[in-house]
């Protein structure tokens, strides 16, 4: 059994009900039409591949079905913390502690991670 | 096909005036599987009940503007904290929390459209959506005393009291089809189940309530 946290149902749920949507945080670009092909090519189809922390788009498929963003050691595979869209994680690559003190505690609530 | 009261979007009654044979989603099930008779254990037999034919509606929105539109209309509060079912005082309709804009109204059947109609009139202008839903799901309602251990070997979720007490109600994954598992009153588990995997989940449960001695209410 590995449990992940949804935000939006506020409880852990077994991992079978939830889907990875791949890197979070990618940003359409503001005017697609004054990108040139490569920056529309990086846009849709590049996507890091770290090592260590990484942020990801999960969905919570057979719960509420919302999407939501998970940071996750693709080393470990530990779920460092799972927060809603449109927020942003608090724990990354350069605090791998979590952020210095006013970011961290205005994430702070949000820092659910992972029970497995 | 009357026109609802906001002009742009038009509804319907799913029930027909005319008299045309209703089936239950598991008539074909009662047919071709068996269903044995409740045990006499009195309430303490598992038994398995369809409740075919309810009203369902899936209501979308801002939950305070529902909240307040059910309350008046209904009588309801609308459960705003996740997993929350509220029943009203004969237990026959229900509101549950399916996500953080999105929730379940089940009502006896043929109240579902009269109840639509009002809502709609009451939100007005509001941004919200209701989608009758009665004809792609029903519900199965599980009792006895041995509900429980019927439901520990079918979900993934923890369904031990003191993790889902009555007036919970999750979404969640029935051996390999998709359920809303509610409970309503302390001794009834209901399923809300597709219509089409309705077959699949009854002969799941009786296949996994054989041990205990499952009996179909009808
Ligand atoms: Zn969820």
């Amino acid at each position: 059994m590995f449990y992940i946290h949804c935000p939006y149902c506020g409880e852990h749920r077994e991992e079978e009900e939830f889907h990875p949507k791949g890197q979070a945080h990618i940003a359409r670009p503001e005017d697609p039409a004054a990108c040139s092909d490569e920056e529309w090519g990086d846009y849709l189809f590049f996507r890091d591949n770290p090592r260590g922390i990484h942020h990801e788009l999960w969905v919570h498929a057979v719960g509420c079905r919302k999407f939501f963003n998970v940071t996750r050691n693709t080393v470990t595979y530990e779920i460092l913390e799972t927060y809603k869209m449109g927020e942003q994680p608090s724990i990354t690559a350069e605090y791998s502690d979590g952020r210095p003190a006013q970011d961290a505690a205005d994430q702070a609530s949000l820092r659910e991670g992972v029970r497995a | 096909m009357p026109n609802s009261v906001a002009q742009n979007v038009r509804t319907f009654d799913t029930r027909p005036e005319a008299t045309v044979a209703i089936e239950s989603p598991l008539a074909y099930s009662y047919q071709r599987s068996k269903a044995p008779k409740p045990n006499s254990h009195g309430r303490k037999g598992l038994v398995v009940r369809e409740r075919p034919l309810l009203g369902h509606l899936i209501l979308r929105g801002g939950a305070i503007v529902l909240d307040e539109a059910l309350r008046e209309e209904l009588g309801i509060n609308l459960p705003g904290q996740p997993q929350g079912l509220v029943l009203d005082a004969s237990g026959e309709r229900s509101v549950q929390w399916l996500s953080p804009d999105e929730w379940l109204i089940i009502v006896p059947g043929g109240e579902e459209f009269e109840l639509e109609n009002r809502l709609r009139a009451r939100l007005g202008d509001a941004h919200y959506s209701i989608v009758n839903v009665g004809g792609g799901q029903t519900v199965l309602e599980l009792s006895g005393e041995k509900a429980r251990e019927v439901l520990m070997k079918s979900v993934v979720y923890d369904v031990h009291p003191s993790h889902f007490p009555v007036g919970k109600g999750v979404t969640t994954v029935f051996a390999k089809a998709t359920v809303i598992i509610r409970r309503p009153t302390e001794d009834c588990w209901e399923l809300v189940v597709r219509r089409s995997f309705a077959d699949y989940c009854y002969r799941w449960l009786l296949d996994a309530g054989e041990e205990y001695g499952i009996g179909v209410a009808k």
